[in-house]
This record gives C-alpha cells, structure tokens and sequence, in this order.
C-alpha cells in the first residue's frame, strides 16, 4: 500500500534547525510537541509554502518536493487540504463561496456549490452558508475550514491547530467532529498540537517532536468497536 | 417627565419683527442669487457643455488606462521580488512632482510624429496622438498613473499573505488568487486611488494644453475653458462645476476611507 505521506527533509532558519523523517499511512497522525518544536513549519514545507534546504516530500506516491532533483510541485498542484489555526477564510466571500471555491473536482459554479453545500452539512455548518466569515465564532469558523479543507477531494489533510484558539467546551465538541468527519471521509490526515489530549484523542499515531527533531512515534490503541449485528442502520452522518 | 423651561429672556414684539425682516430679506436675497445663478447657468449650459462633456470623457477614458495600467503594475512592485522596485515607483510617480510642462514635453516628444519615437508610433499604429482627444486622454492618463499606482501597490502590500497562502492550497492558481483574492481584498485601497486619479485627470492642465491644444469643439476641456472665457461671465458656471466636481470626487473618497474603517 502506497503511503499517503513520507518525508525526510532538513530546513534552517536563523538558529532553528529542522531535520525530520517520517511517514503517515491512513488515519489521523498527529505531530504533537511544545510550542518551537518546528510542527507547523513542517506542515509549511508539505503543503510546499516553504521549500526546504534538503530532503524529499511524497505524497501518495508523487514526489512533490525532492531537492536534490530540484523538484518542487506547486502547492496548488499537490492536492492538499488545509485548516489553519485562525480559519483564514476569506473575508470577501460567503461561507458557501469559500468552501466552493475549493472544489476542484467539478466544473461549473452549481456543481461545486452542490459540492460545497454537501460538505457544509456535514461538518454542521450549513446554516451559514450565505453569511460572511466575519459574523461567525470561533468554531464555527473552524466548521468551515474543516469543510473547506475536505471539500476539494484532497489526497491529504493538514490541519495546523485548528483548536487552539477556542475555549474548553468548543474543542471538546470540535475534537469529535473532525475526528469523525476525517475518518469517514477516508482522508489521511496530519494534525499539529502541543495538547497532549488533543493529541490522545485525535491521533491514531502520535510523532512527538522537540527542538527540530522527531523524537519518538506511537500508535494510540483505540477499543475496537463491536461489529454491528447484521441488518443493523449505519450512520454515515457527522459524529 | 416635565418639561425644562427655559430661563432664556421672550423675545418682544419689536424684536421678533426686526429678525423676521431680516430672515425675509435673506431669504430673498439668497433665493434671487440662486435664482440669477440657475438662470445664468441655463443660458451659458450651450457654452459650457462641451468642455464639460469632453472632460468627463476624457477623465474616464484616462482613469480606464492609468487604473489599468496602475492597479497592474502596483501588483508587480507590491508582490515582485526584484532588486530597484522602489526606484520604478519613484519613476512611475515623477509626473505627482514634475512641472505639467515638463511632462508635456517629454510627451510630445514621445507622441509627436515630428520626433523620431512619435514617428515610429505614428508609423506603427497609425493614428496620430497629438492635438487631439487621444492627446488629452493621454495627458490626463499620466497625469492620473501616479495616483492610481502608488494606492493600488500600498493597498496590495496590506493584503494579508496567509490569506492568499490560504487560497493556494485550494488549489487557486496564481491569477484566480490575484483576481479572486487579493485585489477585491484590496478594493477600497484602489477605487480610493481611482478616484483621487479620476479627479487629478478632470483638473489636468498643463500638459494637455501641450499635447492636446487648446482647439474649441475638439481638445478643450472644462480646466483649458476656464482661462480661455476667463473674462467672460460663463467663466463663473465653470469655475462652479469644477468646484462641484473636485468636492463630489472628495466626498467619494472620503466615503471609501470611512466604509474601511
């Protein structure tokens, strides 16, 4: 089985030094460390908003990055999805244009707003649609950007701590939400926390990271759940 | 809740007569002069039209080319990453400091088909675009590039760049994110410089007296008619509208800075 992610690539900038390796099959994996461990600029050089100085990238069996080949795939052409800590929706745009905007699997405005729409009602957003980024909170904005991440049929997902700036009871329910959204989506995904039970809760592996290096990988041992009995209703919907 | 009184003195009878005489009196008198104003500008409209049509004209054609030209090349110098970026601005912003005739100089020189590159243009397209309504839309056009380059650049320097980062890892192209993104983002930066530009291109004198000429019915505009009917009475109708037209592109900006606060 191809890999959804593999990594080996070293960055400096000033004194920080990066120099990490690692790969993500299928599920959550979460990058988890204190703040300054260089979690999000590894995010940065996946998503290739940064180049690094050495290393290579692959993303479901397609080099994006190899610097000693000079490859560098545009970020528009790596068929990411990405949530950013503060939303970064656009603030020009409605909810809904803000998710169509990242459908890249279909032509025309109604489909990718059918498109969009759909994702909206999964992540439980889809009565703001026609409002302004401006006019929500907090999680709902993350709602979005969750939806907005996953909408373009992205090959993975990079979520840069998006539940970080809410308060308790919101990343609680948000926790739950992306969790299932993602895995039901079958999208791989990389998520970048400094919780630590953020980090239990969310990742199905846990790369732990200090000062720049990958300092230890575990798999988090979930209860497996009982299979249904047969004939029994799935829910498909959003936890 | 009772009602205050008030402590100020009744005014007597002698005193009320007095103020509303002179409210009359004023209120005829003000009712005369916009009445001779109105009546005055009815009959010189004949006159003043024309300038004031080709002004408009060529303010709009101008602001087409300088928001156009401006609003792109503010794009290069604000997202290149080129040695000099601050020199072609300082450049492109030379006619804001340069003497009008100065810069209608260097534009006859240019456009002229006595010079070798107003021949050469000549030549090329085939049109000749000195005195005549092309040379003074060019005129205001450069007159208003300044304006319009130097808000579009500062405004798309203020454009948040995770925004943008953003948008390209949906997959956006560089265009779609420029069009889509950051130029709405920066829109009231720009319709601000548009609009200082519009109104720097309706006031253009000097070098479109240079390379337009000053020819009645064809490149007169309302700023070259003003000094021509300097001594005649429709002199005041046009000295009016440009008033009215400098406030109503103010008020526009003004508008624009408050709507960004």
């Amino acid at each position: 089985m191809t890999a959804a992610l593999e990594l080996a690539i070293a960055r400096r900038i000033g004194e920080f030094d990066l120099d990490v390796a690692f790969t993500v099959e299928s599920g959550m994996s979460v990058l988890f460390g204190p703040s300054g461990a260089g979690k999000s600029l590894t995010l940065a050089l996946i998503a290739g908003l940064i180049r690094p100085g050495t290393g290579t990238i692959t993303i479901n069996g397609h080099v994006v990055t190899d610097c000693a080949r000079r490859t560098y795939v545009t970020t528009q052409k790596r068929r990411i999805g990405m949530v950013f800590q503060d939303g970064l929706l656009l603030p020009h745009r409605s909810v809904l244009d803000n998710v169509a905007l990242a459908v890249r699997q279909a032509n025309g405005r109604r489909a990718r707003r059918a498109i969009a729409r759909s994702w909206l009602e999964r992540v439980g957003a889809e009565q703001f649609a026609h409002r302004r980024p401006g006019s929500l909170s907090g999680g709902q904005r993350q709602r979005v950007a969750l939806a907005r991440g996953l909408a373009g049929d992205p090959a993975l997902v990079l979520l840069d701590e998006p539940l970080s700036a809410l308060d308790a009871g919101v990343r609680s329910e948000l926790r739950t939400l992306i969790r299932g959204v993602i895995i039901s989506a079958g999208v791989p995904a990389v998520l970048v926390t400094h919780d630590a039970e953020e980090a239990e809760e969310l990742g199905d592996v846990i790369v732990a990271y200090d000062h720049g290096r990958v300092t230890g990988t575990r798999v988090v041992e979930r209860p497996v759940c009982p299979e249904p009995p047969p004939g029994s209703a799935q829910s498909t919907g959003p936890v | 809740m009772k009602r205050e009184h008030s402590t100020a003195p009744a005014f007597d009878k002698k005193q009320k007569a007095a103020v509303t005489s002179v409210v009359v009196l004023l209120g005829f008198g003000l009712g005369f002069g916009a009445a001779h104003l109105v009546s005055g500008y009815i009959a010189y409209w004949d006159i003043v039209s024309g300038p004031f049509l080709l002004s408009l004209r060529v303010a709009f054609a101008a602001t087409a080319i300088a928001g156009t030209t401006g609003i792109a090349s503010g794009y290069v110098l604000a997202k290149g990453r080129f040695p000099g970026r601050d020199v072609l601005e300082t450049i492109g912003s030379l006619p804001i400091i340069l003497p009008p005739t100065v810069v209608g100089y260097y534009l006859l020189e240019v456009l002229s088909p006595g010079t070798r590159a107003g021949g050469f243009l000549t030549r090329v397209t085939g049109h000749v675009f000195v005195y005549n309504v092309w040379g003074c839309i060019i005129a205001a056009a450069v007159a208003a590039y300044p304006f319009c380059l130097r808000a579009a650049r500062s405004a798309i320097e203020g454009v948040d760049p995770s925004l943008e980062q953003a948008a390209r890892t949906m997959g956006l192209p560089n265009w779609r994110v420029a069009l889509q993104v950051t130029l709405p983002l920066a829109r009231r930066g720009i319709a601000a410089g548009l609009t200082i530009g519009c109104a720097r291109a309706l006031g253009e004198y000097g070098a479109t007296l240079m390379v337009g000429g000053d020819i009645n019915g064809k490149t007169r505009t309302m700023s070259l008619a003003v000094l021509d009917s300097f001594t005649t009475p429709e002199r005041d109708t046009m000295l009016l509208i440009l008033v009215l037209m400098a406030l109503t592109a103010m008020t526009g900006v003004g508008l624009l800075g408050r709507s960004r606060a």
